[in-house]
């Protein structure tokens, strides 16, 4: 069964224990907060810092994005939490960037130019979640119709019933 | 024609394909585009997919996908959910790969939970997914190959289909949303003559495909169609996020089941298909050899499942962990055990907690890489489940595949990436 005692949590303690990793060396300055936990590496950096943290971890070999999502913890703030799942085709490894929004100003720098492949991804997370992306090419709904009232995926909107 | 405004790679949004046809028919340059609007309702979009494209003539100048005909929001339903309940909700996701949904969405919560799943159940597993593979494939080919307009394909393809179907009834009680795994094993004990009717496919399978490929890869009306057709290269492939085989068909050596093994699949001897074709007939060629190696896959567990040891009654060893307090106790126990009976209500009524934490669980899926990020708060219902999906991102290099190319050369570019929408608009 799952040990709460095998994660690593806090910056100080990853990268003193990780410090060979290459996605650790390549945020060294950006990393705001870090966690190994269940084998999987997660980083927090700053939202302003995401398009160069994504460029430091391309530069380090991870090459392939997978994939962005959000995850809302509403009522509580920061609210919004994005994931990004980065992977590298020559190390074999994954490496997740964190991003911790407030629901006031809950946009992020769209990360296209980085990787095209984040286009629908982040389609995606603004239409279902309302995160609004500075920079990215055609920010439009994807899932929903374009006249949709309401971002589906947030908390405070039913599973089931009026709105 | 002046090409997209937008930046190199991005796939257009519907309505700047309008404006920018209308911008090019204004521009009294004496040309003339034609926008057209493919689907929802094509045969060939294998689904409901809508594309908007502009053609000069016959040519594509831009393209769109238009998404979410099918958008039925199994993200939110599964946070409504107790983890046991979403396991039948991941079946109608890739409706074509039901079992790979199944262990990607159950290799997630056991990764959060810890469970040691037997070795028998991870063989079991295995073996399924390789039939689901080639059955996916067997879609894939028909429907590929009655695109390009070689009928009889469907038909062939549809037999050894329907006796992959017949496995997954045996197994589960059901042909195509079989939901046969569960977190921390299997459901239930494979019927009587199982292995003997896997075999027995296993032994036919490779026939099989040479029929197949007698059929089309020598056919010059089918490497007219297919050859040359879609180019993609490694470096787009790998800019537009694409997986599976049209990342290998461009050249790029990625496979998760060797490179980033799960469920026991390191130990199973297999090639990974590679071609630097980039085009139409490399992604063919690549899923036909993909099909060979899931047989010798399935050979290989069958080997592995008939050599483990078997317990002190003669009976093979369990498919589930060893933990009642998150797997369902069988009918026997229950009705002679009263812990048994305990654990049975609790499950059903109350669920079972998960360790707050999140994790992202990755299979090769036929169609590329999925994956299920997971987030638990430590209650029994899923924080938020995601699903990342192959067609979804593959979908995204649709453009660059198409430009420049006859409107012809889409439908046969479409049947390539297999796309799935049932997985794109989940």
């Amino acid at each position: 069964m799952y040990d709460p005692a095998s994660a690593l949590l806090g910056k100080a303690a990853v990268f003193e224990t990780m410090a060979e990793n290459p996605a650790v060396v390549a945020l060294a300055e950006l990393a705001t907060d870090a966690k190994f936990d269940r084998n999987e590496l997660t980083i927090t950096v700053a939202r302003e810092n995401i398009v160069a943290a994504c460029e430091a971890v391309k530069a380090a070999g991870y090459n392939f994005f997978e994939d962005v999502t959000a995850v809302d913890w509403f009522p509580q703030e920061p609210r919004f939490q994005l994931s990004y799942h980065i992977v590298s085709h020559g190390l074999k490894e994954r490496v997740r960037l964190r991003v911790l929004l407030d629901s006031r100003d809950a946009s992020v720098p769209s990360i296209t130019s980085a990787w095209p492949s984040a286009n629908f991804y982040e389609r995606e997370v603004f239409d279902l979640f309302g995160i609004d992306f500075p920079g990215h090419p055609r920010l439009t709904r994807i899932m929903m119709p374009e006249n949709w009232q309401g971002h589906p995926l947030r908390k405070d909107y039913p599973v089931e019933g009026y709105r | 024609m002046a090409p997209l405004a937008a930046p190199d790679r991005i796939t257009p949004g519907v309505e700047d394909v309008i404006e920018d046809a209308k911008r090019h028919g204004n521009a009294g340059t004496g040309e003339h585009s034609m926008v057209l609007n493919m689907g929802p309702q094509h045969p060939s979009t294998h689904g409901v997919l809508r594309v908007v494209l502009e053609l000069d003539g016959e040519i594509v100048i831009a393209l769109a996908p238009d998404i979410g005909y099918l958008h039925t929001g199994i993200e939110k339903t599964c946070e409504a959910k107790f983890y046991q309940q979403v396991v039948p909700l991941t079946d109608r996701i890739d409706y074509l790969s039901p079992m790979t949904n199944n262990l990607a969405y159950c290799l997630a919560v056991e990764k959060l939970l810890g469970l040691e799943i037997p070795e028998r159940a991870q063989l079991l597993r295995v073996l399924l997914n390789e039939i689901t593979r080639i059955q996916s494939h067997l879609v894939w080919l028909g429907t590929h190959a009655m695109d390009i307009g070689a009928l009889t394909m469907f038909l062939y393809c549809w037999r050894e289909r329907e006796a992959i179907l017949r496995i997954f009834e045996a197994v589960s009680g059901q042909r195509m949303m079989t939901s046969y795994f569960r977190i921390g094993g299997l459901a239930l004990e494979p019927p009587m003559g199982f292995f003997e009717t896997v075999q027995e496919f296993l032994d036919a399978m490779p026939a099989h495909i040479d029929e197949y490929e007698g059929l089309l890869t020598g056919n010059p009306i089918w490497m007219g169609r297919l050859k040359g057709v879609g180019y993609l290269s490694a470096a787009d492939a790998i800019a537009l996020g694409v997986t599976g085989p049209p990342l290998r068909a461009s050249g790029v050596d990625w496979d998760l089941r060797r490179d980033m093994p799960y469920s026991g699949y390191e130990k199973f001897q297999f090639d990974v298909p590679v071609s630097t074709g980039g085009d139409v007939w490399a992604r063919y060629t690549v899923r036909m050899l993909e099909m060979r190696e899931s047989v010798k896959i399935c050979h290989q567990a069958m080997a592995m499942l008939a050599g483990l040891p078997r317990g002190a009654d003669g009976k093979p060893g369990p498919i589930v962990a060893d933990a009642p307090k998150i797997v369902l106790p069988n009918r026997e126990k229950m009705k002679t055990e009263m812990e048994a009976l305990i654990h049975h209500f609790k499950i059903v009524t109350e669920g079972f907690a998960v360790p707050a934490g999140e994790v992202y669980q990755a299979v090769e899926s036929p169609r590329g890489e999925m994956g299920y990020y997971v987030v638990s708060d430590g209650t029994a219902k899923p924080y938020r489940v995601h699903m990342r999906n192959p067609s979804f991102a593959t979908l995204q290099a649709l453009e660059t595949m198409c430009k420049g190319r006859l409107l012809a050369d889409v439908v046969a570019v479409i049947g390539s990436i297999d796309i799935v929408l049932g997985e794109i608009d989940r």
